[in-house]
């Protein structure tokens, strides 16, 4: 957008006026994000290549790889992110659904509200690691210990998001909805869900990290196998190279946990 | 068949605890076929009297009820800020009281597109509504309304929203389709010229509290109100209702 107005009865003097906020629609070439990356990881495997840090301590970028794809190949990785996958994935599962099926209930009905609202404030501040010695003297050391807590750390934000998007339901579209013949159940169903399905999807986005918090924890107290265990065995091992490793594991899973609720949330809600 | 609002009193406690009179013994009927505008100033309790005519509301006492009609009554509410849901299409709005209705998907689509159609909406069924203008917004209102052939209509002051010109064309064109649907409607404004142009009867309330101060009846055909030949009668009519109007806006203006 380039405004200019011109001063043509001087034309000696002309001075031409800008666009003095062009910045703000400036575009970026395609490549810029991975410059900075890119950058990044040439700068550590110079560091580490010149010898300035011991690679003990410090492993160049290229050895990591060399050893991811060793462990890649051996099934060592395979093994460790199966065994991570089933626990956050059913973690997150349960914690999800029962946090927007129990947040749906608080939000609508006044006496659950009443009811549960204190209950789940309560126990909300509670860190959920906390709770992983009771879950194993209750669960056992097995799977279901560590299930258990993902998915009531994934539980906590998701019924408080899922609440308030409620709440925030457009009370208009609730009477429109009532006026064109809807039972309390599809007002459930087709406005008040819908309607909350931002937050909810607010909420789901902060379960992820934490649930991913939780796997790790989890696994480090109380895992033969995972990524957890993994790294905190090469810890203490010394093998700071096969660290690393789960760490980018970890970094990677992250990111793809991410991107898969972003395309869910487009998916989902393509009305805004 | 026709609609009857039967000493209908509402009251409501203020935020200082005091009891408010919205609207004092209101009485009057719907006709069938017939085009009811309440008309009045800001407060006196129009809106108020639509939400409990369309079972939003509850009257301290008194009733609305439908009489010589067989089964449950339809309704069908066009809303001020139109209370599309953002969620689903044009088309899935329109169609949405069908589907509460339990009408076939083969009905929905032939009431909907029908409806669609006759509001110019064809070409936008799979638009969301944040991708349309106010007016475009409005008119999937009213083809929600119309789809479930209610056996009465309500409007909330549709066309407030919308600036002046879109305003002028939204009228001429709910007339149209009134013509076509001929449904008993209750239409709620503050416009006068819009009372007027729309109207077989104009109620007129006054404030504190809301009462019926008046019914007009408006005499004139129902389509070209405004043309050459009746713009005279129009206009009088126009006053007469302002004259009643006046003294009561003034005093809203004033609070």
């Amino acid at each position: 957008m380039e405004k200019s107005i011109e001063q043509t009865s001087q034309k000696t003097n002309r001075k031409v006026i800008k666009n003095r906020v062009a910045y703000l629609d400036k575009q970026v070439p395609f490549y810029t994000p991975f410059v900075g990356i890119l950058g990044l990881l040439l700068l550590w495997e110079l560091i580490a290549q010149l010898g300035f840090v011991s690679p003990l301590f410090l492993p160049a970028p290229s050895v990591i790889i060399t050893t991811g794809w060793e462990m890649l190949t051996n099934g060592e990785i395979i093994s460790n992110l199966s065994a991570s996958l089933y626990r956050i994935l059913m973690g997150y599962a349960l914690g999800s659904v029962f946090g927007i099926l129990v947040g749906l209930i608080l939000g609508f009905f006044r006496t659950a509200d009443a009811i549960g609202t204190p209950i789940v404030y309560s126990i909300y501040p509670i860190p959920k690691i906390a709770l992983l010695p009771l879950f194993i003297l209750w669960l056992g050391i097995g799977e279901l210990s560590k299930v258990t807590i993902i998915a009531l750390g994934v539980f906590f934000p998701v019924v408080i998001n899922t609440f308030s998007g409620v709440k925030n339901v457009d009370p208009l579209l609730v009477k429109a909805a009532v006026t064109f013949g809807s039972s309390r159940f599809n007002v459930i169903r087709k406005v008040i869900l819908p309607g909350a399905l931002p937050m909810i999807f607010a909420g789901l986005k902060l379960a992820a990290g934490t649930s991913l918090l939780l796997l790790v924890s989890a696994e480090m107290i109380a895992a033969q196998e995972g990524l957890g265990s993994m790294v905190l065995h090469y810890g203490n091992l010394m093998i700071i190279s096969k660290l690393m490793v789960g760490v980018l594991i970890l970094s990677l899973l992250g990111l793809t946990f991410n991107k898969v609720l972003k395309w869910l949330e487009g998916k989902l809600i393509p009305w805004q | 068949m026709k609609i009857v609002i039967e000493n209908v009193i509402k009251k409501f406690i203020d935020a200082k605890k005091n009891e408010v009179t919205a609207l004092n013994d209101i009485n009057f009927s719907i006709n069938e076929e017939e085009f009811v505008v309440l008309v009045g100033p800001s407060g006196c309790g129009k809106s108020t009297l639509l939400n409990i005519v369309g079972g939003l509301l509850s009257p301290t006492s008194g009733d609305v009820y439908f009489d010589g009609i067989e089964q449950d009554p339809t309704l069908g509410i066009v809303f001020q800020e139109n209370a599309l849901f953002p969620w689903r299409t044009v088309f899935q709005n329109v169609v949405y009281g069908l589907e509460e209705r339990g009408a076939s998907k083969k009905e929905q689509k032939e009431i909907g597109n029908h409806y669609l159609d006759m509001v110019g909406l064809a070409d936008f069924r799979d638009a969301y509504p944040k991708q349309l203008s106010g007016g475009m917004k409005q008119r999937a209102g009213i083809a929600r309304a119309l789809a479930v052939e209610p056996d009465l209509l309500l409007m909330d002051e549709p066309f407030s929203a919308l600036d002046a010109q879109t305003r002028t064309l939204m009228q001429e064109e709910l007339l149209t389709i009134w013509n076509r649907t001929r449904l008993s409607t209750l239409y709620v404004t503050h416009n006068i010229q819009e009372a007027v142009y729309l109207a077989d009867r104009v109620i007129v309330l006054s404030r504190h509290p809301g009462q019926i101060k008046q019914i007009i009846h408006i005499d004139l055909p129902k389509t070209k109100r405004n043309s050459e030949e009746h713009i005279q009668q129009f206009n009088r009519y126009s006053e007469e209702i302002w004259e009643l109007i006046r003294h009561d806006a003034q005093k809203a203006l004033k609070e």
